[in-house]
């Protein structure tokens, strides 16, 4: 992106920090339960809550799932690394200290390749999260929860390789896929699960030197990182062409008035004096180790991509939604093979079945819909009608058994039962089999001709283009259960005739 | 190594150690003092050491299986909060705090 | 019956005059042991040493019931809803909680000066201190009370008031006993030690609470050996290694003197004691001074008023944080405080702990390097001088010098224990015996031969 001034060109530099938080059962450093939305505090225990004596144990699966987001990053994992204590005072920050990881990261040197980008990953580490203060509920006072103090999370640095707010949304979203089909992270902004924070600079064009960057933070969706950048753009060109430098300063995004504003410095410095935790001993890794966690990786999102181009003949604009939502994709998979037409799937699954799950609530635990891939909602784990019932109706309408139009109505019955019966029986159930009985597609017919006497005799005479017109007629006249293909055999017997 | 009233000031600011004006002086002396008797370290030819740390062998840091259950208290929390409601543990509103918690790091 | 030992102690604990108003050893009793000690062998009908034995523990290790203040206004009257490990393990072997005992605030201090509850007076002469910081434990030792207390060992917070009060104060191998539920004050350094009326005590004592805990990611997984029945072994043959450093040409005549004594009396056992040198021991104290107080400072950074412990409330978050912490801090934890901070903060992180972590390294390189050249243990005094007078010692470096003989083991994380050798002037002189890594055995087959062939004065 670049902002023209009379002073000349800037080109905007770009980093992101990414926070994912982990699909561990348990926390960091600590057996209590990791789960969302308990009552605040109950998930909590000597370690997460800093009492004196409490000593921290690394969660192993919390290891794994970090290093196969390095790995699927293209990083290098390392055989040793060391946890660090990352010191500031608040709330909810029980310890007085955050157990991060410093200059010996679990992995660095990585790539996202998005389109013909490739964005380099600096380093990937482990550490725990902070609480949760909420500032709004007691006057005069801030309510502190501990339930997420210590829920694992991975810090995924991006070099400054991006320039512009739309390539930063897609590296998202890019990143945000590579997280979910490793299975690492639920990446729901929404929920926090994914948290964004930008470092933003601008510079001549053609300068190799970084310009004075600022953080931007609370940020709370991908469209909103976008904008943010934008706007933070603009300030700092508008302040580098007036002659003035750029501060290094913390700015907030303000979705409100839809602009960065200044954090209120609550610190004159951070120094978070890091020094090794001595708690812990360092983090060993074996090569063998390694090799396992990078032979158990499942397919990632640019590999789905090929395969589903090179195997289904998916289209690619349904690659990029099925893709993008893990869960969605292994549904049409699943569809596709159990009704051999894959380009019927494809259509089904990011029609109808796509647009169904966008409007549902969920009676489950993490209830949001469908998402678009702005970083909001990610699907819910289940879909109403199974596989092989969708399978079926696909098969149906393929037979002529049901027109296209009835199926669409039979689906939405399959929703409403959850699969509990047969395409084949709603569809009786409903009286919307296909009628390919030539007696009664001519009895309708002969209805329409008789409603329509005007344009039928125009027809016949060699209006060829008031055909569809008419069979749409015949269509509604039979509920939407006549045999399209047949009814146009009988007009043209018809028009033939004259 | 001379300690300046301003460095007790900054260190116990970083420290969250409230310092009464008053003892500064004793303070930033003893604090001086102390490091004086450290300044001897800046001889040592460390070159033949590693990055140092406790003296046993080290397989690495054990993995715990990630389950639970959790480590169980005796008491509610209640037992020894200092304020308490509603499940949460109850602090003064921070000063510089305005309409938003984005300002907690992460 | 059962409850004896327990009902003695409480006795004695009353005879010696041991609360607030008296020896100051006691900041809590349980007021539930003499039950426990009936119900144990009652219910259990279980062997061990330790059966219905009342333990004192020193006030920074956690246990249900009775507060653990750690010697200090910020946690006074808290009450931790888990035990440490090494409770758990006494109580399960049968042992009865009966004291918490007094120490210096969060185990910063040489003397319990630094108690925020009063300082604890030495039971052969109340005008002097115990030694610290285990001060409380090691005094309930001397006193009579019991025949077993923990303490903590950062610097030689056992060994020394172990040698001030002529008693047995062992510091095992960095990670030989959990520390969980030993509220931190230097994580790479801490370790729970043992006071024992005699080596066998200590050594029944150490074997109950030793080995790998899941909840200490430092604590490490090498078997307990039969500690009592490797202290039997003889000792002729095992090679004594007498490091140069740590008998200086100042060091006090009496001490020197029964360290002497000690030295023939391994000879005349068959050991054979050989002169070797510990280069860097020098440097212990600063290199100690920097990493200690680093790691407190970070350790103490959660007492904040938020959780638990005391609160003083502000004008708002940042006054409530300086004033509790203020309030609750004595003078020598937040000096401590405030040079730990310094010597972590930008700029200075290079020149003081990652060099000082770099000397340390050195210094249990020297340990390795003896060791390995043939000697089996060390043997050198405890500590430069004798109980001192109470409010002698003003000058906080002064204080830390008291550490001069025992902060090398903690750095360098080896065993070791302080032995009664005899006195001087009527105060209690301890001898000190270092071992390799997990060479908890041979240290302690080391003293108790040395208890024995001197006719130790607490036996």
């Amino acid at each position: 992106m670049t902002g023209h001034t009379e002073a000349g060109s800037y080109e905007m530099v770009v980093g992101l920090e990414v926070h994912v938080q982990l699909t561990t059962a348990t926390k960091a450093f600590c057996p209590c339960s990791a789960a969302y939305g308990a009552p605040p505090n109950e998930n909590t225990c000597p370690v997460c809550l800093a009492l004196p004596g409490a000593l921290p144990v690394i969660n192993a699966h919390a290891v794994e799932l970090a290093a196969r987001a390095a790995l699927a990053l293209g990083c290098t994992v390392h055989g040793t690394s060391i946890f660090a204590r990352k010191h500031y005072f608040y709330p909810d920050l029980p310890k007085g200290y955050q157990i991060s990881q410093y200059d010996r990261p679990l992995a660095t040197g990585g790539v996202l390749e998005i389109g013909e980008s490739r964005i380099r990953i600096t380093r990937v580490h482990l550490e725990e999260d902070a609480g949760k203060s909420i500032h709004d509920r007691y006057p005069s006072a801030s309510a502190i929860d501990l339930n997420r103090s210590g829920v694992p999370l991975l810090e995924i640095v991006s070099e400054p390789d991006l320039r512009s707010p739309s390539q930063a949304g897609r590296y998202l979203r890019a990143l945000r896929e590579v997280m979910l089909y490793t299975g690492v992270s639920d990446v729901n902004m929404e929920e926090g699960s994914l948290r964004v924070d930008a470092n933003v600079s601008a510079r001549r064009f053609g300068d190799a030197n970084l310009g004075t960057k600022t953080e931007v933070k609370n940020l709370n969706s991908f469209s909103n990182v976008e904008r943010a950048l934008a706007s933070e753009f603009e300030r700092q060109c508008a302040v580098l062409s007036r002659g003035q430098r750029v501060e290094q300063q913390t700015m907030l995004w303000d979705a409100a008035r839809d602009m960065v504003r200044p954090a209120r410095s609550k610190e004159a410095s951070h120094d978070y004096r890091y020094f090794p935790e001595p708690d812990l001993p360092p983090l060993v890794l074996t090569d063998d180790w390694i090799d396992r966690v990078r032979g158990s990786m499942p397919e990632l999102p640019a590999a789905r991509r090929a395969r589903y181009a090179r195997d289904y003949a998916v289209s690619d604009g349904d690659i990029d939604v099925l893709v993008a939502t893990p869960v969605l994709a292994e549904y049409f998979e699943a569809v596709a093979i159990a009704s051999g037409d894959p380009k019927a799937a494809a259509n089904w699954v990011t029609g109808e079945v796509l647009a169904e799950r966008k409007t549902a609530v969920h009676a489950i635990t993490r209830a949001s819909p469908v998402s678009s891939g702005d970083g909001a909602a990610a699907p819910g784990s289940s879909f109403p009608v199974p596989v092989d019932r969708l399978a079926e109706l696909i098969a149906l309408i393929r037979a002529g058994t049901v027109s296209h139009t009835a199926a669409k109505a039979i689906y939405a019955e399959l929703v409403r039962v959850g699969g509990a019966e047969t395409a084949k029986r709603v569809a009786e159930r409903l009286g919307l089999q296909q009628v390919g009985d030539d007696a009664a597609l001519r009895a309708w017919i002969d209805a329409v001709w008789l409603e329509h006497a005007a344009e039928a005799r125009r027809f016949e005479s060699g209006e060829q283009k008031l055909k569809g017109v008419l069979v749409g007629l015949v269509m509604k006249k039979s509920g939407g259960r006549a045999d399209p293909r047949r009814v146009n055999q009988l007009l043209d017997e018809r028009a033939v005739r004259g | 190594m001379a300690i300046t009233f301003d460095d007790v000031r900054q260190i116990a600011s970083l420290a969250r150690v409230g310092i009464d004006e008053t003892r500064l002086p004793v303070l930033a002396g003893e604090l001086s003092r102390i490091l004086d008797h450290m300044a001897v370290l800046a001889q040592v030819d460390v070159s033949a050491s590693d990055a140092g740390g406790p003296g046993n062998p080290e397989p690495g840091a054990p993995l715990r299986r990630d389950a639970g259950p959790p480590i169980p208290l005796s008491e509610a929390l209640s037992h020894f909060a200092p304020d308490m409601r509603g499940g949460f543990f109850i602090v003064p509103r921070l000063a510089t705090h305005e309409d938003d918690a984005s300002e907690e790091e992460t | 019956m059962s409850a004896d030992a327990v009902r003695a102690a409480f006795a004695r604990a009353r005879e010696m005059k041991a609360g607030p108003d008296g020896l100051n050893i006691v900041l809590a009793e349980n007021s539930d042991a003499e039950r426990e000690a009936g119900a144990m062998t009652a219910a259990e009908g279980l062997g061990g040493p330790l059966l219905a034995q009342p333990i004192a523990v020193k006030d920074n290790i956690a246990t249900l019931d009775i507060p653990t203040t750690c010697g200090s206004r910020i946690l006074e009257g808290y009450v931790s809803p888990y035990e440490a490990t090494v409770i758990a393990r006494l109580r399960a072997a049968g042992a009865v909680i009966a004291f918490k005992t007094n120490m210096d605030e969060f185990a910063m201090g040489s003397s319990t000066e630094n108690s925020a509850f009063g300082t604890v007076h030495h039971p052969l002469d109340p005008s002097r201190v115990p030694g610290g910081s285990s001060g409380g434990s090691a005094a309930a030792v001397a006193a009579g009370m019991v025949r077993i207390a923990l303490g903590s060992e950062t610097g030689g917070s056992v060994r020394q008031p172990a040698a001030f009060c002529g008693v047995v104060g062992v510091k095992p191998t960095y990670g030989r006993v959990s520390r969980y539920g030993l509220v931190a004050f230097a994580s790479s350094l801490d370790q729970v030690g043992v006071l024992g009326r005699t080596v066998d005590d200590a050594a029944a004592a150490l074997g109950v609470i030793a080995g790998r805990d899941p909840l200490d990611s430092t604590s490490v997984d090498i078997p307990v050996p039969d500690y009592r029945a490797a202290s039997r072994r003889s000792v002729r043959g095992l090679v004594i290694g007498r490091p140069r450093e740590y008998f200086p040409e100042r060091l006090d005549p009496g001490i020197r003197a029964r360290c002497d004594a000690a030295i023939d009396a391994f000879r005349s056992a068959g050991a054979i004691v050989r002169d070797v040198s510990l280069p860097h021991t020098d440097y212990a104290v600063p290199v100690y001074y920097i990493i200690a107080p680093a790691e407190a400072s970070s350790n103490l950074a959660r007492f904040d008023g938020v959780r638990y412990g005391l609160r003083v409330t502000g004008s708002g978050l940042s006054a409530m944080y300086d004033a509790t912490r203020s309030r609750g801090f004595g003078p020598e934890v937040t000096r401590r405080i405030l040079l730990g901070t310094y010597v972590l903060s930008a700029g200075y992180y290079d020149a003081y702990y990652r060099r000082a972590q770099r000397v340390r390294a050195l210094i249990e390189q020297d340990f390795r390097s003896v060791f390995a050249s043939g000697v089996d243990v060390l043997f050198t005094p405890t500590t430069p001088t004798t109980a001192f007078k109470i409010g002698a010692v003003s000058d906080p470096y002064e204080m830390y010098l008291n550490d001069i003989f025992t902060a090398t083991a903690n750095l360098a994380g080896v065993p070791a224990v302080s032995v009664p050798i005899g006195s001087s002037q009527g105060l209690p002189v301890g001898g000190q015996l270092i071992a390799p890594h997990f060479g908890e055995a041979t240290m302690f087959a080391a003293a108790y031969a040395l208890e024995g062939s001197l006719g130790s004065a607490s036996a």
